[in-house]
């Protein structure tokens, strides 16, 4: 990606009138739903504190905690399978399904199948993926990707869905009937629940101690792509092991609290195995494939690894305001929003993502709501400082990608006057004085795109401090 | 530093840069606020800025050279007072980052440890009361992101408005969100910066305040700079030059 492909996502984003308006509806609702969950600061605070810990120590451990997690799901008859790449997670799901000679599948969401493009990749394949999570069935019908973490159709307004199910489902009437368009939904799904050979679903959280894979949903089809056909696949990256079951509850509770200001969610799947002997239901077979993609790269920086806390709850993402104002397809990535800016850089590449961490004004919002305190601003500047990089021992990839002599020199200069008092203030007279005359080139132009002219004022504080005889040292 | 601490004789006055170059009277009327409550302030002439575009653009070395400087020109042990809330978040906050495996962190954390912001200077440690002697008046405030979420003292820069008894203010309803300044974010990002900065303008303008009171420069630059872009008619004023103005003799 480059800066001006970004740039000219974000002026096409800027200017529809009314995507704006539903992600300014739909953020500004998810936050008072947040506040509403979380009303006791000090007890946020304290459960923020611990969600915090629950994941530190978590990753302190992880190589050893991924092998008591394939050990315990082992043991429970649940395979593991291990993919360093999407292509490779990509096939082994593709084998899986063949080995069934499965041709349908129904999925859950799963961020982590979107960062395989698990669906096109099937497709090509002849495999038909149809997504089940209500807001994944929409943009799927549409031909879209998530622009949300939580609510992939959040861009979309009632009357727009209204168009894509008349349009794109056969036989439906056009309504705006929220109760006749969740029936049209279900009564398509329900079909493919029942025709499907494979269900595919994400993780929120594995335990290591017990090998169960944690899943947390709202509308059943969670629960029904991993019982109803007759193999359950499930997707994670490998920064989803905890430690032991006790973690769960603080977790679900800062995961669902920040996610959609619930309490608790509808359905919460613990799966531990494939049916038993005797069990009337379950699938036979429970896969697990888990995903790297990036992720031992950023874990081995003691810094950025704290990226890998997230619990992928998309709190960030309302309430930030650059997010607001954009919505996620213009961030180009699979992870929109805060956590994207920091994430996608880090799992695609600075030379790739990196304009990413420069779209953030630090303001702090979303570490100040992050349920286990990533500190997303230290982490943009951190990204920032590696774009420049040459250190030959950065982990970063692609660091070191911009070499703006401009820039390079701009701060050089900013650095040598800021150090240089004297300077400095005969510099700052000269602005003083001739300041207004400034061709609007280069920052400038770009500054009164939006504002007026800034007017230097004709004496610094430091020289009225001298002439009004105020006290120097 | 609690409501106890007793009240030094003499404290540091950092302008920061942006008062320097463009808000020169919000400065004096920071100090002389100061000074009123027989406090001497000293302005060393050596300062600049506190390092935090460079650091925020991702330049830390250049970051560190001038926030090294300001560290040798802010030798004394006493307070730092700060009109801004970004700038003293950075030397709060960030100088111990800055400097960590520095062989200067120990001085860095010590001056770290005098930072104040201006309006939690003068609400928590010198305790000001203060006597309005202006015309009824409706104002607003804003809250830079910084003074609210690394200095938390929103607070201490309400109380002074609040303490005023001819002046009406009215709260935005976004005052959470950020302005969209974020130094030179305006500049790499002007279409994103210039989404933010008109809706917090419209948002000013519902009030139907004629002044917003703000306690950092950047975020009022890019403000009154956005609304006078527009022609609205509301200005902006730092929060030290409004209560100066408003409370000073003759």
């Amino acid at each position: 990606m480059t800066a001006d492909r970004f740039e000219t996502d974000v002026d096409r984003a800027l200017a529809d009138a009314q995507l704006r308006k539903n992600f300014a509806f739909a953020m500004g609702s998810f936050i008072l739903k947040r506040k509403a969950v979380f009303s006791d600061a000090a007890e946020t605070e304290r459960l923020r504190t611990l969600g915090n810990a629950i994941k530190q120590s978590a990753l302190s451990r992880l190589p050893e905690l991924l092998e008591q997690l394939e050990a315990s799901c082992t043991r429970n008859g649940i395979r593991v399978h291990w993919a360093e790449t999407p292509a490779v997670a990509n096939r082994i799901v593709l084998e899986v399904i063949e080995s069934h000679a499965g041709t349908r599948v129904v999925k859950g969401k799963s961020m982590v199948s979107e960062e395989m493009h698990l669906n096109a990749f099937l497709a090509t394949h002849g495999i038909e993926a149809i997504e089940t999570d209500l807001g994944e069935f929409i943009i799927q019908l549409n031909g879209e990707t998530p622009s949300h973490i939580i609510v992939p159709a959040i861009h979309k307004n009632k009357a727009q869905i209204s168009k894509i199910f008349h349009e794109k489902v056969p036989g439906a009437p056009y309504t705006e009937d929220v109760a006749e368009l969740t029936a049209i939904a279900r009564r398509t799904l329900r079909r493919r629940f029942q025709e499907a050979t494979v269900g595919v679903s994400g993780v929120n959280f594995a335990v290591a101690e017990t090998g169960t894979l944690c899943l947390v949903e709202n509308e059943g089809n969670g629960r029904m792509c991993t019982t109803l056909p007759s193999v359950h696949i499930a997707v994670m990256g490998l920064e989803k092991v905890v430690e032991t079951l006790e973690d769960l509850p603080p977790l679900l509770r800062l995961l669902t609290g920040s996610a959609t200001g619930q309490l608790v969610t509808t359905y919460v799947n613990l799966i531990t195995s494939p049916r038993r002997e005797g069990e009337k239901d379950g699938p036979q077979e429970v896969h697990l494939v888990i995903l790297d993609n990036g992720r031992s790269r950023i874990y081995a920086d003691p810094e950025l690894r704290q990226t890998l806390q997230c619990v992928r709850c998309g709190t960030c993402l309302n309430h930030c305001p650059v997010y607001t104002r954009i919505g996620g397809h213009a961030y180009g990535f699979v992870y929109p929003g805060p956590i994207g800016k920091i994430l996608n850089p880090q799992v695609e590449g600075l030379d790739k993502a990196g304009p990413l961490a420069t779209a953030s004004s630090l303001c702090g919002a979303c570490e100040e709501v992050c349920p286990v305190k990533i500190p997303i601003p230290a982490l943009l500047r951190r990204l920032r400082n590696e774009s420049y990089s040459t250190a030959p021992d950065s982990a970063v990839l692609g660091h070191g990608c911009r070499q703006n002599l401009t820039e390079r020199l701009a701060w050089k200069g900013w650095a040598f006057l800021n150090t240089h008092p004297r300077l400095n203030r005969w510099v700052t007279a000269l602005l003083g004085a001739f300041g207004e005359y400034l061709p609007p080139a280069g920052p400038l132009e770009r500054w009164m795109r939006y504002r007026t002219e800034p007017m230097f004022a004709p004496k610094s504080l430091h020289r009225r401090i001298k002439e009004e005889g105020l006290t120097d040292e | 530093m609690t409501q106890e601490s007793p009240k030094p004789s003499k404290v540091y006055f950092f302008s920061t840069c942006l008062i320097d170059a463009f808000y020169p009277d919000a400065g004096l009327a920071a100090i002389r606020l100061i000074e009123r409550e027989g406090v001497r302030v000293a302005f060393p002439s050596g300062q600049s800025c506190c390092g935090q575009p460079a650091y925020n653009s991702g330049f830390p070395a250049e970051a560190r050279a001038v926030a090294r400087r300001q560290i040798q020109a802010f030798r004394e042990d006493i307070p730092i007072v700060v009109p801004s809330g970004s700038c003293a978040g950075m030397m709060k906050h960030h100088y111990p980052k800055l400097f960590a495996g520095e062989n200067d962190l120990p001085q860095a954390q010590a001056f770290s440890g005098r930072v104040f912001e201006w309006s939690e200077f003068m609400v928590q440690v010198l305790g000001v009361r203060l006597e309005d002697r202006g015309a009824p008046l409706r104002v607003t405030w804003h809250s830079s992101c910084h003074a609210m979420r690394e200095m938390q003292v929103i607070g201490h820069s309400k109380d002074l408005i609040r303490q005023l008894r001819n002046v009406e203010l009215v709260e935005l309803a976004h005052e959470h969100e950020c302005c969209g300044f974020g130094g030179t974010f305006a500049v790499k990002h002007p279409a994103i910066s210039g989404a933010l900065v008109n809706d917090k303008v419209d948002d000013i303008q519902r009030t139907g305040a004629a002044r917003v009171i703000a306690g950092d420069c950047g975020c009022l630059m890019n403000i009154t700079g956005a609304a006078a872009h527009r022609g609205l008619p509301f200005t902006g004023q730092h929060l030290a030059e409004f209560i100066w103005e408003r409370t000073h003799d003759g």
